[in-house]
């Protein structure tokens, strides 16, 4: 049946069946390719989206379970200050390795920034430890979550 | 010598000859260098060493804009900004004016470079490209100061190259790259060349800043899983989930009457469901009803595979190294040591699961895929298809981690299978529990080891023999001849310390129906961890402290002996740590690096292991790019700490125990441990360094486990059950 959402503030209107995941609608129905699979049981994080700003994993969000709520993704998240300011660090720390994870990095360190602008190392940890980096960025990462913390706001 | 000096052998024409480089006019009126970089190549290997097969290009366009197209792939290791520098260097350009182009380069003016062959592995990019892309850069600076010199009427020797033009200081003229490409296209190749003093150096040493990460966080770079052929459909699999199994029977009733499904694919050993989205195939995939013939393999364990390595290690295997003679200097040691080491299968478990979309017409077939070994890729596809290689086009992209699992290419050959029966462009994504369970593992090794000690707990003789699977017999076999390969003993038989007896040997055991791969570190993955622990354990033995002990084994190695000093210092070894914590240390010389590690841990009653902060120090040569040094080594080391405390495949009736990452554990943020790196500067050939920090890593974590508990960590990955304090 036809759902519509609203993703970056665009609206869409997509036939799929209620059960199927977000992160296929918008990787393979709508092309929005910046949000990864990675284990499709939300034990990696790489699908990381935002709905009504938190971090939720895409791959195990129904379409149905989205009703008037909005979506962000890494294609839009640079919009928000949170989101700019996590960017900014990501590129002036070089966290990136393969790069394959970092857009759900990038989703969970932006809601954690937007609701703690000032988190402690243990709140890093936990908003973090759902995002698996096979390249172990780890290191890079809390810098640069720290980075974005102290760059005003 | 080791697998990356090996390969480079095989496939190298000798850069200081001419012939590695050519010089002509590109079609659009630029000047075009075309080189051939060395480069692991069975298929080649055969090719005449006369022949010039190009797998590089320098073009310099008339705008001044230099365009380099390689081989080597980005897979997160900073190729596509180190390899430029080389270039920027000796070229007198700024990194900013170099562009890459992304592999595999598909104009006509290229031919196809891909022919030659492409592997990315075994920590070689820099190691083969320094010499000739160094020397290129140099030839193409040499040509353009002769045209300009031509030009002008001066003597070349009048002229420098500085900021992409040329100068002659002596008129004050000066003319750009571009304006002077297309005659120095038409200028005479230099039969020798002068490469720039490393004390001149303006970009290599320097921090340069990734080309590739503008694109990695904002979603707009596209991996090999991102592609979107016009009308692409999505399809997943599942394959037998007994190695060498076959598909009995297939009920796809219910799976045919799910929204979005599109087709059935039914292989001989595989079944895939064709859909509209990969959440329809999924829920096609988990409707079937797939009846198996498990075959031959059926009631397969990991212990059985143990038994048979086990029973290798009592009989003599191929003998990889011998100095002195160990047998007799044991007969006479005061003081004998004895020990098993045993490593466990391990999958790569890259972040971005395994995938490959075709589009197979009737007399072609177009591939899109993340490939760490392009030409493998067209060859084996243009098998799966019935086809001749130059009917396979192969577009490459960006990697979501390789670690040695995108050197291969039965992701390509299984979706080529699929393709074959299907109607227009199909992706087919691997789940991660397929990703896990039909991986090409890291070996299982079982390692015999023993050592006598003098009266001062000198090791006087060494005596190690193990047995597992030789990847290279299998990727690459002329690499196997006499029950030996350069890669499975790398990290045994060249160990950094003095040892006058000293004798190994290997014994090839492939394990029943599995495919074995490289896997980050490779031979050295295991063989540090063996050696380094029993250097441990010979300290131990001996009552001295363990890097005083490796110290006194040095003297031959002064660069070794440097980074355990600088290690030590850094940690602060020696110093006390709380009760249940401990340090240990590991050194290491492989894939021309040296390094040395010191682990800090903690284990918990329960016997849980933190690792909590990891020193590493580091001789690779002279750095490129430094920013990249300090990330792969981070990297390596976490995946190494991954490894250690939760990588193990085993088997059970036939099958992988493993599934997803809930069952297959990976390191996070919140047990990440804190790593200082510290580079020893070095004007000494660049070694490799994507790998170094895995091997390093896990021999430093046993043994502060030893240093915490007393309880040597003889199997990896650690078993908290043998930590718990009763």
């Amino acid at each position: 049946m036809a759902f519509e959402i609203t993703i970056n503030e665009g609206r869409h209107s997509i036939d799929v069946d209620g059960d199927t995941p977000l992160l296929w609608v918008l990787r393979d129905v709508l092309g929005m390719t910046g949000t990864k699979f990675g284990c499709g049981m939300a034990l990696c994080g790489a699908c990381t989206v935002h709905i009504n700003g938190d971090a939720v994993r895409s791959c195990i969000t129904s379409i149905d379970s989205i009703g008037d709520s909005k979506v962000t993704t890494i294609e839009a998240v640079g919009k928000t200050p949170a989101g700019q300011k996590i960017q900014t660090a990501w590129l002036d720390l070089e966290v990136p390795q393969c790069g394959y994870c970092q857009s759900g990095q990038i989703m969970s360190a932006a809601a954690l920034l937007a609701s703690n602008p000032h988190p402690t190392e243990s709140d890093i940890d936990d908003a973090m430890s759902g995002n698996i980096c096979r390249c172990g960025t780890y290191v890079r990462i809390r810098e640069a979550i720290k980075q974005a913390a102290q760059s005003g706001g | 010598m080791t697998l990356g000096n090996f390969v480079s052998n095989m496939s190298q024409r000798d850069p200081s000859r001419r012939g590695f480089l050519r010089a002509s006019l590109a079609a659009s009126g630029g000047f075009l260098l075309s080189l051939s970089l060395p480069f692991p190549s069975p298929e080649s290997e055969a090719a005449s060493a006369e022949s010039f097969e190009p797998n590089a290009f320098i073009r310099i366009g008339g705008d001044g804009q230099i365009v380099l197209t390689m081989p080597y792939v980005e897979m997160g290791q900073g190729t596509y900004t180190s390899i430029p520098m080389l270039i920027a260097e000796e070229l007198e350009v700024g990194l900013n004016q170099i562009r890459l182009e992304h592999a595999p380069p598909n104009e006509k003016v290229y031919m196809n470079p891909l022919l030659g062959v492409q592997a990315t592995g075994n920590s070689n990019a820099i190691r083969g490209a320094w010499q000739p892309l160094r020397k290129a850069g140099a030839t193409a600076r040499a040509m353009l100061i002769a045209a300009a010199a031509k030009r002008w009427n001066v003597d070349p020797s009048s002229c420098r190259a500085e900021n992409g033009e040329v100068r002659h200081q002596a008129s004050g003229r000066s003319l750009g790259y571009g304006a002077l490409a297309p005659d120095a296209a038409r200028m005479q190749v230099p039969e020798a060349v002068t490469l720039k003093n490393p004390a001149d150096f303006k970009l290599i040493g320097t921090p340069a800043k990734r080309l590739d990460t503008p694109a990695k966080i904002n979603g707009t770079a596209v991996y090999g899983i991102d592609v979107r052929p016009l009308g692409v459909k999505i399809a997943t699999l599942a394959q037998s989930p007994v190695f060498g199994g076959r598909v009995k029977r297939v009920d796809d009733t219910a799976a045919k009457a799910i929204n979005g499904v599109r087709q059935i694919v039914q292989l001989d050993d595989a079944v895939a469901v064709v859909a509209d989205h990969m959440g329809a195939a999924k829920k096609g995939l988990g409707a079937l009803k797939i009846e198996w013939d498990d075959g031959p393999h059926a009631s397969l364990s990991t212990s059985d595979i143990a038994r048979e390595l086990e029973g290798a290690t009592t009989k003599p295997g191929a003998v990889a190294q011998s100095i002195g003679d160990a047998d007799k200097a044991m007969a006479g040691a005061a003081t004998k040591v004895e020990a098993i080491y045993q490593a466990p299968f391990l999958a790569h478990a890259t972040m971005e699961p395994m995938n490959c979309t075709v589009h197979f017409r009737k007399d072609e077939c177009e591939i899109w895929i993340g490939s760490q070994a392009v030409a493998r890729v067209q060859a084996m596809a243009a098998k799966a298809a019935g086809l001749p290689p130059e009917k396979v086009i192969v577009h490459n992209h960006l990697i979501g981690g390789g670690f040695g699992r995108r050197l291969e290419a039965d992701g390509a050959v299984r979706a080529v299978e699929i393709a074959k029966q299907v109607d227009g462009p199909v992706k087919v994504v691997w789940t991660r529990e397929e990703d896990v369970q039909h991986d090409a593992y890291r070996p299982y090794w079982f390692d015999r080891i023993s050592a006598g000690l003098d009266e001062q707990g000198k090791p006087i003789a060494w005596n190690h023999r193990f047995a597992g699977s030789s990847v290279i017999a299998r990727w690459l076999p002329p690499g196997f001849a006499n029950g030996l390969d350069p890669d499975s003993t790398e990290g045994a038989i060249d160990l950094v310390y003095d040892l006058p007896n000293f004798h190994v040997e290997y014994a090839r055991v492939e394990p029943p129906g599995i495919t074995t791969g490289f896997w980050r570190s490779v031979g050295p993955s295991h063989n540090v961890f063996v050696t380094e622990s029993f250097i441990d354990e010979l300290a131990v033995a001996a009552k001295q402290d363990a890097v005083a002990y490796r110290r006194m084994l040095l003297d031959k190695s002064p660069r070794a002996k440097a980074v355990l000093d600088l290690a030590a210092e850094k940690a602060g070894w020696g110093r006390d740590l709380p009760k249940g914590s401990g340090r240990g240390v590991s050194l290491q010389f492989v894939f021309g690096s040296y390094m040395a590690q010191v682990a800090e841990v903690e284990v918990s009653k329960e016997g849980a292991v933190r690792v909590r902060r990891v020193v590493c120090a580091m001789d690779c040569g002279t750095v490129v790019n430094p920013n990249t040094v300090e990330a792969q080594i981070q990297s390596g080391i976490n995946f190494g700490v991954t490894a250690t405390l939760y990588g193990e495949i085993t088997l059970k009736n036939g099958r992988v125990e493993q599934g997803n990452f809930d069952t297959y554990q990976m390191l996070r943020m919140n047990e990440a441990p804190a790593i200082e790196v510290h580079v020893v500067r070095s004007m000494e050939p660049p070694g490799g360094m994507g790998e170094t920090g895995t091997s390093a890593i896990v021999p430093a974590i046993a043994n502060a486990v030893y240093a915490a508990t007393g309880k040597r960590l003889r199997k990896m990955p650690i078993d908290s059950a043998l930590l718990k304090q009763a």
